[in-house]
């Protein structure tokens, strides 16, 4: 029988290694996976490049996995945002490193990731600094940068409902990076706020397939980073 | 020359100007502060769905207090609902739409945009700023027409319009037009073309205010 569903989150996350490289979903709170990221936290791994649009708010949640310097480097389109301080004050210390990608080249290289497709051209970027050193082609009338795709060891997701096959179905806006930070990864673990029976999922509905997903866990209640960080909370 | 309070068009009347361009039945994709003014002088009858990049077609207002979902945001990671007949998609979908060139308009703020249509509006390029791009250079890339709005000079007075810009650019050649307080400015091949002036506003004035040749198209 296949069950992809795991006991308990260590279990879920045990396997992340020093130097791995770990895809976040989420665009600012929403769609953060926060209970996966702070048993990261309490599981130790290190040296960790991680992916995500942002680096995290307040001393929760990715701002805690980055402030417990347990991050290497960060690929990110926008690093800073509201009560965001932990990686501008690492990155202007020169204690953590960035590369910095236009969000849609960010997602694109993501699902070029998923898909096997190991570099693609785009015109974001051409002319800017974001453009150095990369290799520029035109195409009918066009200038184009090529961009790599991006590939994970890891992907730690959020969603709102999955059945045992790994089939995921998502809430509103939170399902932002998810779906493609699923393809990208080579090991897909997802938090769930609920799990459900198989055929209870509109197979119309299903935005993740089950085949891009290697283990669930049902987080009933997720926290909220925003309400984290307006009580001042620390992690650990 | 006289010291007014204030100027031209107000940021409100520079939204309905922007407004009044933008056609019934339009996919548009509005930037964060005086670009979000825009929805609420669209007239009644026209009808134009707003794409916001994190994953959301048809995006609606601010929620009421019992509406508010933490997890439906716009872009600039604000509150926001869904119209009936929104969509919800992926971020890989979203920056299709973007970058696949089936937004109609986009409209964002600036800090600098040159006669040839470059705009700089994402860094000052100054070594202690942490750097922060997000969406805009996919929009400005992708969408089908980029309209800037923004006040004619910075705080300081400084012309924003200029030959070429000394930030870093956000985009080569992608403005087709500029709204400020002053003035609504089309970029074509040969420079700028000024086409309307705000009440009580003369050609000169506004050319004093621009850093590169300005070419009088009111007539």
């Amino acid at each position: 029988m296949i069950n992809k569903n795991i006991a308990s989150i260590p279990e879920a996350i045990a396997d992340i290694h020093d130097g791995a490289t770990v895809m976040v979903g989420g665009f600012g709170e929403t769609g953060s996976p926060i209970e996966l990221i702070h048993a990261l936290i309490d599981q130790g791994a290190k040296d960790l490049t991680v992916i995500n649009n942002n680096t995290g708010s307040g001393h929760v949640g990715l701002a805690a996995l980055i402030e417990n310097r347990r991050v290497a480097k960060m690929i990110c389109s926008y690093p800073r945002s509201a009560n965001s301080t932990v990686f501008p004050d690492l990155f202007s210390k020169g204690e953590i490193e960035l590369e910095l990608v236009p969000q849609g080249t960010l997602a694109e290289r993501i699902r070029a990731g998923g898909a096997g497709v190991p570099a693609f051209f785009t015109a974001t970027s051409v002319g800017t600094p974001l453009a150095d050193g990369k290799e520029e082609r035109h195409f009918e009338g066009r200038d184009y940068v090529m961009e790599r795709w991006l590939k994970a060891d890891f992907a730690l997701i959020k969603c709102k409902a999955a059945d045992r096959y790994g089939n995921l179905v998502y809430n509103k806006t939170a399902r932002n990076f998810a779906p493609i930070m699923a393809t990208a990864a080579a090991t897909t673990i997802v938090q769930t706020e609920k799990f459900v029976d198989l055929g209870d999922l509109d197979p119309e509905a299903v935005a993740t397939p089950g085949l891009f997903v290697d283990r669930i866990i049902e987080v009933p209640n997720p926290q909220l980073e925003s309400v984290l960080v307006k009580e001042g909370k620390h992690y650990p | 020359m006289s010291t007014q309070d204030f100027i031209g068009w107000s940021r409100d009347q520079m939204a309905a100007r922007v407004a009044k361009d933008i056609p019934n039945g339009a996919y548009v994709n509005l930037g964060i502060g005086i670009p979000e003014l825009i929805v609420q002088h669209v007239p009644d009858g026209t009808e134009v769905i707003y794409h916001t990049e994190n994953g959301l077609l048809g995006m609606g207002p601010s929620p009421t207090p019992d509406e508010l979902d933490p997890e439906l945001i716009n872009a600039g990671k604000k509150p926001v609902t869904a119209i009936p007949g929104a969509a919800y998609f992926h971020h890989a979908d979203s920056f299709t739409m973007i970058r696949g060139g089936h937004i109609d308009i986009c409209v964002l703020g600036a800090m600098q945009v040159a006669e040839n249509g470059d705009l700089a509006n994402w860094s000052t390029g100054g070594d202690k700023a942490i750097p922060a791009v997000g969406g805009a250079m996919d929009l400005v890339a992708g969408a089908k027409k980029i309209y800037v709005i923004t006040q004619h000079c910075t705080k300081h007075g400084v012309p924003k319009l200029m030959k070429e810009c000394t930030f870093p650019l956000t985009g080569r050649k992608v403005v087709k037009r500029i709204y400020t307080e002053l003035a609504v400015i089309d970029v074509a091949e040969d420079g700028l073309h000024l086409i309307e002036l705000a009440p009580g506003i003369s050609f000169d004035y506004v050319k004093d205010r621009t850093d590169c040749a300005l070419i009088d198209n009111t007539a």
